[in-house]
């Protein structure tokens, strides 16, 4: 995932978001996968890309957040470089993943929808990750890690803060 | 040449198997050995992840392997030829967990773990693209369908409608174009086998959409895959490019004039678009909510067209069924379910994986001899089936056969194929609100049941689970339960009270207990558990105390320790450390 700095953002400076739209112009059904491409390219759906897109697909804004704030993987905030999904999933939730929850908000000092302060980590919950039986199981941008005890996320968790 | 190859579906990832990988092909590299290095998918053992194969002619499959155990097996297995016995899962000489195999029947796994998923080239050797040959050179459009009617397979997206049939009305219907949908959406907590079957086999999914295409008579195609599934995704992406240079998708498929193009579309993070005319909608880029149905999407579906819906496992039946003929097929299983079922076998158990059963095992037969029983040796106690829609299972029950009449008849559903068993330690009230939870929160809002019958149901569990439970509870959970099946628009909410019901009905008194008495009998409800310190075991080491995190353990160095009750927040922190079990909890 490629975030933007706080200046691009500010300065409407988006080269990469406008290329992946035009690809999508005139296609069927074409609003999803753009809000998509908006978001892979910020992070998040900024109200600037909202008004950009209503204007390709002539849908107005009002019923684009109304698609947005539908589906849970739209956000309309900006997100951590690291976007922390814990699974609550039925086999995640029978092994325990309360306990990894635990360890995460302790490591981290955020809880669920929210993002660290220095623009690191945003925390989410997702049900089933689909690797259920390495439960409890998180996933870090695109990478899954099963198996986990409350240490181990922690020590994961350390990597990641480490690299910066 | 000897070839190794490493299971790197998102579970062998997850367990390590990249690092496992590269630390092989560094070795490979390092000593300049004669060894082919390969990828592929899930085998199902994913209780036994990182798995490493070699193979010398004979297959030797590792299992729990980490980097650092591959010098030993490149040292000894491939340079001195003496495989590391005491790592092996299954070989040439039967092993204890060759038990995990004996009682599958792999028809839609057939490829997975053993193909390299990235090489259209090894699924065609395993026979793959034969079947839409055989049918573009033998079959009419009818006689594809009445294959598959004949087959008795029904769809394996939780519904178990007979997909023969479901064919023939799209191919019955009237339009100018129609359009085949693989709902690879897969949101039951709990399911991960359509995940597996695209990042181990994609091949054989679009092969099945093909010969669907054909049979009903379409020239466009859409798979939606949930956004939480990235490797699928990225393989199945890779699996439609190399189809296509091969000429088996796009104009004129093997020369004929067949033409399919499929398209994939990434969901959004919404469980109803699992729903089949929610599914459409957010094809067409709206909100998902379901509309009711008739017109049924055969009719009616994507841009108003005729429009055929199946699940990925359904697909991937497809070409073994045309290979293998309809009766290899329907000698399989009982008399209503025929063929086999996969289930991912996941929670209390031993050996969580991918199993595909032949229709009518038992439920006994797959937690205990393919599962290998309950960890740590705890006592089984249920199994849920079904995800949100379904139902928990009692262990008393396990001789019961599994297929859609029996399973039903139970209350729960056999569903997409998500199995997660519980123990002793699982407390049914808390499985309940844990997908009442789940369905609160995934409801679309539409139906006023669904919405807010769904919420008041949640408020009573929770108040149950905190211990403020009162009489009458269970009647009433009931009453709105009946009320929310009776009242909803799509299988949503139709089905959402179901986990409240099974367990209200197989395990009535541990609601009651957690109502009358206050107390959780599986002890897991954490605020009707009381933690104390038995004074007769506790040596005064301080690790409790040490641990809490509210102070709430008091006591001096080698002298008994007492826990106050009044800041305890019932972390479980002390239990878990005390090396001495002197900590009681009830
Ligand atoms: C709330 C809800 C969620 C569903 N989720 C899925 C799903 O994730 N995958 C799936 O294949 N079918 C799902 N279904 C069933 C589909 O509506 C549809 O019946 C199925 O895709 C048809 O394919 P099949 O006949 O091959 O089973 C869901 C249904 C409902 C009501
Ligand atoms: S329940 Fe957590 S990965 Fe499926």
């Amino acid at each position: 995932m490629k975030v933007k700095s706080k200046e691009d953002i500010k300065n409407n400076n988006f080269p990469e978001f406008n290329v992946a739209l035009w690809k999508y112009r005139g296609e069927d059904g074409a609003l999803i996968p753009l809000l998509q491409s908006a978001q892979n390219t910020y992070g998040y759906i900024p109200e600037s890309a909202i008004n950009y897109i209503s204007k390709i697909v002539k849908i107005p804004p009002a019923d684009i957040y109304g698609v947005i704030t539908f589906y849970s993987q739209f956000r309309l905030k900006p997100m951590g470089k690291y976007v922390i999904k814990i699974c609550n999933g039925t086999a995640c939730h029978v092994n325990n993943a309360k306990s990894i929850n635990q360890s995460i908000q302790e490591e981290l000092g955020i809880t669920y929808d929210e993002t660290s302060e220095d623009g690191m980590f945003t925390y989410q919950s997702v049900a089933c990750l689909g690797c259920c039986s390495l439960s409890p199981v998180i996933m870090i941008n695109n990478e899954t890690y099963g198996r986990l005890t409350p240490q181990k996320v922690k020590k994961i968790l350390k990597e990641y803060k480490a690299k910066k | 040449m000897k070839k190794i190859t490493v299971g790197l579906s998102t579970c062998g990832i997850s367990a390590g198997g990249e690092k496992v990988y590269n630390a092989l092909k560094e070795e490979i590299k390092h000593r300049s050995l004669p060894v082919e290095l390969a990828e592929t998918g899930c085998i199902g053992m994913c209780y036994r992840e990182v798995l490493v194969e070699v193979n010398n002619g004979k297959r030797f499959l590792y299992g729990d392997i980490t980097p650092d155990k591959i010098n030993r097996i490149i040292e000894e297995h491939i340079i001195k030829d003496h495989p590391v016995t005491e790592w092996l899962v299954q070989g040439p000489e039967p092993l204890i967990d060759d038990t995990f195999f004996k009682k599958q029947k792999r028809i839609v796994l057939r490829n997975c773990g053993l193909i390299d998923p990235n090489s259209i080239d090894e699924y065609i050797k395993k026979d793959g693209y034969k079947a839409i040959q055989k049918v573009l050179k033998e079959y009419t459009p009818e006689t594809v369908i009445d294959n598959i009617l004949k087959s008795g397979l029904r769809g394996r997206g939780g519904g178990g409608f007979l997909t023969g049939i479901k064919w023939k009305f799209c191919r019955q219907a009237v339009g100018d174009k129609k359009y085949v949908i693989c709902n690879a959406d897969e949101g039951d907590p709990g399911a991960f086998m359509d995940r597996s079957v695209l990042e181990s086999d994609p091949h054989s999914v679009l092969e099945g959409m093909i010969i669907c295409a054909y049979a009903i008579g379409a020239e466009d195609a859409y798979i939606y895959v949930r956004a939480e599934y990235p490797k699928a995704i990225e393989r199945l992406k890779k699996a439609i490019k190399q189809a296509e240079s091969k000429g088996y998708l796009g104009k004129n498929i093997f020369d004929s004039s067949v033409n399919l193009k499929i398209k994939i579309k990434e969901g959004a993070g919404a469980f109803v678009c699992g729903e089949e005319t929610a599914l459409i909608a957010s094809i067409e880029g709206r909100r998902g909510i379901p509309r009711f149905r008739p017109p049924y999407p055969a009719n009616k579906g994507l841009h108003g067209k005729p429009t055929n819906i199946n699940n990925v496992e359904t697909f991937a039946n497809v070409p073994w069924i045309i290979l293998n003929g309809a009766d290899a097929f329907s000698s399989m299983g009982t008399e209503n379910s025929k063929g086999s079922k996969v289930f991912a076998l996941a929670g209390k158990i031993v050996r969580g994986g991918l199993v595909e059963v032949p229709m009518g095992i038992t439920i006994n037969e797959i937690v205990h001899e393919i599962g290998g029983g309950i960890k740590e040796d705890k006592k089984f106690k249920a199994i849920q089936m079904g995800g949100p829609s379904g139902g928990c299972i009692p262990a008393s029950m396990g001789d019961l056969k599994i297929d859609y009449q029996h399973i039903n008849k139970t209350g729960s559903i056999m569903g997409s194929g998500g199995l997660v068993v519980m123990d002793e330690t699982t407390c049914m009230v808390d499985v309940a609100r844990f997908f009442l939870n789940f369905t609160r929160n995934e409801s679309c809002g539409k139906c006023t049941f669904c919405r807010i019958g769904t919420k008041r149901m949640l408020e009573i569990l929770e108040r149950i689970t905190e211990g403020k439970g009162q009489e009458g509870d269970i009647e009433k959970l009931l009453d709105l339960g009946q009320k929310i099946k009776d009242n909803t628009l799509c299988g949503l909410g139709q089905t959402a009270p179901n986990p409240v019901l099974t367990t209200i009905k197989y395990f009535r008194e541990e609601y009651e207990t957690h109502i009358r008495a206050k107390k959780c009998p599986a002890h897991s409800c954490s605020a009707l558990i009381t933690y104390n310190i038995i004074p007769e075991k506790c040596t005064g080491c301080t690790a409790c105390s040490r641990v809490c995190p509210v102070q709430a353990i008091t006591g001096e160095k080698k002298k008994v320790h007492i826990i106050n009750q009044l800041i305890c927040i019932k972390c479980g922190k002390c239990y878990d450390i005390c090396k001495f079990s002197a900590v009681l909890k009830d």
